[in-house]
């Protein structure tokens, strides 16, 4: 039996003008287990600590219910108080009397006999209260950031910055992602290259930073502060460790005619390549799927023009498994496909191309060698037409729901710079709304329109046909002059809307990270924890989020940073120990728990138990993860065989508040 | 009225979530804003910690009314958890029904921390609703009322 | 009934879908024969300014070739809404469309089959 003391506050008259606290406390004495009980005029003051204190040496009491204000307010100063005179401060009940019951009604009698029911409940709960101890566990300090674009760059930077050491996992040969493609970027117009590789340089020479490039991640287990994780560094059948980066391999490889994905295939390379000049490492590598002399063994002239020896064709993909104590996802974002919009005709003419393309055609290290010609016949294109939301704000099951949000900028950025380069040309843009909320960037776009002259047009493009002289036949609405427009254009550029990296998804599923119906990452809160995931110790950084620019992503990136410093600069993490619970006993392995666990806390393993006829049986049964759970109760309901109870809030405890309200 | 004659007072617990309702509940009372004290509130952490089984305990101790208030659908602290809940209250209500437990003696509400004045509005309209009704016996363990 | 009540209910489509992005009058093939364009029936049936769309020449001059229902990019269908408010014209001077039944006399070998198609699109409602 708990020895239970209650202690009734006065708070000043905000209890007590309209409860009566000593009938309150009277009437608490005939409760079961209460062998004191008390009014007090401010429970919370310094004085009223004390009593409580005092009481619970003096008495020998186990158990103490606070009757005053809501537990969101004073709950921790008493839990705090009681583990101060030796008593667990999860023994600690509060009976909320002042919002919910003396603030809310006037007549003297039925807040008392309310406040009683209140405080007899709670009383009730702490009879069935168990003492709680928040579990440690370590922190190694360590971060993983996956995807080595601008955002992991970003994270990566900021988290060695404050001294910890970071890892970055990048699929593609090199570091630095969309960004690099990128020609100059809005609203300042600088070129994308000159303010990104500085940074990526950065990454390289910092040696709180490790880039594993060429390389993904194979599996995740673990949780906060201690992630286990598998990568796979992919064979590039050079030795990073040697290669110089010279090029000569890439320059004396036959096999000339592989489309260079770097220049979204407008352009070939070789079948062992550097994808770009300020590649980071940059270090050569073959693919495997156009080598010759990986293929059938007959070529090998990279590696006797090689002069450091560094081409390895025996080189195997490698497993390599580290310790981290936050992961930050920045897995990024691609153009989606344009299959289904045979209406811009994408497909059938070399002429239309995506926002990213133009990028390509227009940077002075893109395929035209930053001259903008039309990709058929390198003629200069004399007429433009821009088509924003291509696949944007799209029902129809084509395209996709959302706002992509770069395209108005970045197509205003084109059609300016267009402009400007090249006078002579027309250009149009087609929009259905012009989207600019940002630091100067509506600035930006007007400017497009009232200096460099680019038409902007409010309507869509219906239809875009080539015709056999090599002009594109734009067939278009003008909304507010209410016509229809036909426009002999040399070039389309259709602003494709982005879609998350395909390879979020198994990413999401390795972190038991929660992703909406779009495949974004779902943020922990979506205004107030917006760079955290649902899962601890899991944190977002750039497009995988949501879609947003460079000035956006690196401020998330900093953000997520911020946040992984949070964690990694403490040695030891407290866990809430009103987590979820089960008894092994009368768990019968159905996984019902484990289904509606939204933090992947819940573990099914194979125990042996012993029989009543001392026979060893094995079973499988669920465990939790104290450190992971959150502590919903989720599982709680799901599980049929009642194995599952939440500490804090056991089915037990909840029965016998139901009980003492009913009474 | 004859439940006014007898001066019937329901019984009504209210489970709410303590990361939305409750919090509503409390901006209720920082408020000032009236509502009966027939409700008496339980708080759990999340709407989904509601077990089917403490309400039919409740109406099996002679509660008149169940209440239970979560976050708004899409907003709940634990991301899924009202979900779950919406769909157990959805069976569990229309099983009360069947047997007996008239449909508006039960309900669930959304009620975030900001919304004190739906939280007072909807739990005068419940007290309301249910006084109507008065007493419930279907579901009542006479048992259970003879020990007092 | 309300006439616009009556559109809505013929074509079944939620006007209220469309964004505005103008994609059905840029993609129709028969726009410069058209007093009043795709978008402008969208737009006008959900205002419900319906008369002058039903007393338009515009409605038998829409080709029935589903480009702006392919095309519309948050599937309000603008074509439906065309025919909608052709049938309730025709309803309106007390006639009905053709029953199926009454097609095969009508029937000519030289008829593309496109054709029969479309006088189903547009009669068989």
């Amino acid at each position: 039996m708990q020895r239970i003391g209650v202690f009734v506050c006065h708070c000043g008259t905000n209890i007590a003008a309209t409860v009566d606290v000593k009938a309150v406390a009277e009437a608490m004495k005939n409760e079961p287990g209460v062998v004191f009980s008390v009014d007090y005029q401010y429970m919370c003051s310094e004085a009223g600590q004390n009593l409580i204190q005092d009481t619970i040496k003096e008495q020998k009491l186990t158990g103490v219910v606070v009757c005053s204000c809501s537990p969101r307010m004073h709950e921790a100063t008493f839990r705090k108080a009681a583990a101060k005179a030796g008593i667990n401060s999860y023994m600690v009940e509060i009976a909320n009397i002042r919002e919910q019951c003396s603030w809310i009604h006037k007549d003297i009698m039925t807040a008392t006999e309310k406040a009683i029911i209140l405080a007899r409940t709670a009383v009730a709960k702490v009879q069935l209260n168990a003492p709680l101890t928040p579990g440690e566990s370590p922190v190694t300090k360590r971060a993983l950031v996956i995807g080595g674009g601008i955002a992991g760059i970003q994270t990566a930077l900021d988290i060695a910055e404050a001294g910890f050491d970071v890892d970055i996992v990048e699929k593609q040969p090199t570091i630095g992602g969309k960004m690099t493609q990128i020609d100059k970027t809005f609203p300042t117009l600088d070129c994308a290259a000159c303010i990104l590789t500085p940074k990526m340089v950065d990454c390289a020479q910092n040696e709180k930073i490790h880039i594993y490039a060429y390389s993904e991640v194979e599996s995740v287990s673990g949780f906060v502060g201690n992630f286990t994780v598998k990568i796979k560094k992919k064979a590039r059948y050079v030795d990073t460790t040697k290669c110089t980066g010279c090029g000569i391999c890439t320059e004396k490889c036959p096999k000339k005619s592989v489309p260079n994905e770097f220049n979204l295939g407008m352009d070939n390379r070789r079948a062992i390549y550097i994808p770009f000049a300020q590649a980071v490492p940059k270090v050569a590598t073959i693919d495997a799927d156009n080598c010759n002399m990986l293929k059938n063994g007959k070529c090998g002239v990279c590696a006797k023009v090689c002069t450091a020896g560094a081409i390895d064709y025996k080189q195997q993909d490698e497993i390599i498994e580290e310790q981290y104590g936050a992961i930050v996802a920045a897995t990024g974002y691609n153009p989606i496909s344009l299959e289904k919009y045979d209406e811009f005709a994408y497909s059938q003419s070399k002429d239309v191309v995506t926002s990213l393309e133009f990028e390509r055609l227009t940077n002075a290290a893109g395929p035209t060698s930053g001259q903008l010609l039309r990709p058929s016949d390198g003629k200069h294109p004399h007429t433009i037409v821009f088509v924003q939301c291509v696949g944007s704000r799209d029902t129809s099951g084509c395209g996709k729901e959302y706002c992509s949000k770069i395209c108005c900028m970045y197509t205003a950025k084109h059609a300016m710079l267009t402009r400007e380069k090249y006078p002579d040309t027309d250009v149009y843009v087609f929009y259905i709304d012009v989207r600019t909320p940002g630091k100067l960037f509506d600035e930006f776009y007007r400017r497009a329109v009232e200096q460099y002259g680019v038409h902007y047009i409010k309507g869509m493009v219906g239809k875009v046909a080539p015709r056999a002289d090599g002009k594109l036949l734009v067939q278009a609405s003008d909304l507010i002059a209410n016509e229809q427009l036909h426009i002999e254009a040399d070039m389309v550029v259709l602003a494709a809307a982005i879609e998350p990296d395909k390879s979020a998804r198994s990413i999401a599923t390795m972190l038991t990270a929660s992703m909406d119906t779009n495949d974004f990452f779902t943020e922990a809160h979506p205004k107030l924890r917006p760079v955290e995931s649902p899962t601890a110790g899991v944190f977002l950084s750039g497009v995988c989020q949501g879609p947003k620019d460079i000035p956006e992503t690196v401020s998330q990136a900093s953000a997520a940073a911020a946040k992984v410093i949070g964690l990694l600069s403490k040695d030891k993490l407290t866990c809430n120990p009103c987590v979820a619970h089960s008894d092994e006993l009368m768990c019968n392995g159905c996984s019902a728990c484990e289904k509606v666990c939204p933090y992947g806390a819940i573990t099914y393993s194979d125990k042996e138990f012993r029989q009543p006829d001392r026979t060893v049986a094995i079973r499988r049964v669920a465990s939790v993860n104290e450190a992971v759970c959150q502590g919903c109760g989720a599982c709680t309901v799901a599980c049929p065989s009642g194995a599952m109870d939440l500490k804090g809030f056991s089915n037990k405890q909840i029965m016998a508040e139901v009980d003492a309200i009913c009474k | 009225m004859q439940v006014n004659e007898n001066n019937f007072r329901p019984k009504i617990v209210a489970f709410c979530c303590n990361w939305c309702s409750y919090a509503g509940a409390d901006l209720a009372g920082t408020n000032r804003l009236n509502y009966p004290a027939d409700v008496k509130i339980i708080r759990v952490p999340c709407s989904c910690r509601v077990n089917p089984m403490f309400i039919l305990r409740a109406f099996q101790r002679g509660a008149d009314g169940v209440i239970m208030c979560g976050c708004h659908p899409g907003d709940c602290h634990y991301t899924s958890g009202n979900y779950f809940a919406r769909r157990r209250m959805t069976l569990l209500f229309s099983m009360l029904d069947y047997m007996g437990i008239e449909r508006e003696r039960t309900r669930v509400e959304w009620v975030s921390a900001a919304e004190g004045a739906k939280f007072a509005a909807t739990m005068n309209e419940f007290v309301e609703t249910v006084t109507a009704l008065g007493e419930n016996k279907r579901l009542e363990d006479l048992r259970c009322k003879s020990k007092q | 009934m309300d006439k616009r009540e009556e559109v809505l209910r013929i074509s079944g489509v939620n006007v209220r879908k469309c964004m505005r992005c103008g994609k059905c009058s840029g993609t129709c093939p028969s726009y410069d024969e058209m007093e009043f364009h795709p978008h402008q029936f969208v737009y006008m049936v959900e205002t419900g300014n319906i008369e002058p769309l039903m007393n338009s020449e515009s409605l038998y001059k829409c080709l029935s070739c589903f480009a702006c229902v392919e095309r519309c990019p948050r599937g309000v269908e603008p074509a439906k809404v065309v025919e909608a408010v052709r049938l309730a014209a025709i309803r309106q001077k007390g006639n009905n469309h053709l029953k199926a039944s009454a097609v095969p006399e009508l029937l000519d070998e030289d008829t593309p089959q496109q054709l029969l198609v479309s006088a189903f699109r547009k009669y068989s409602k």
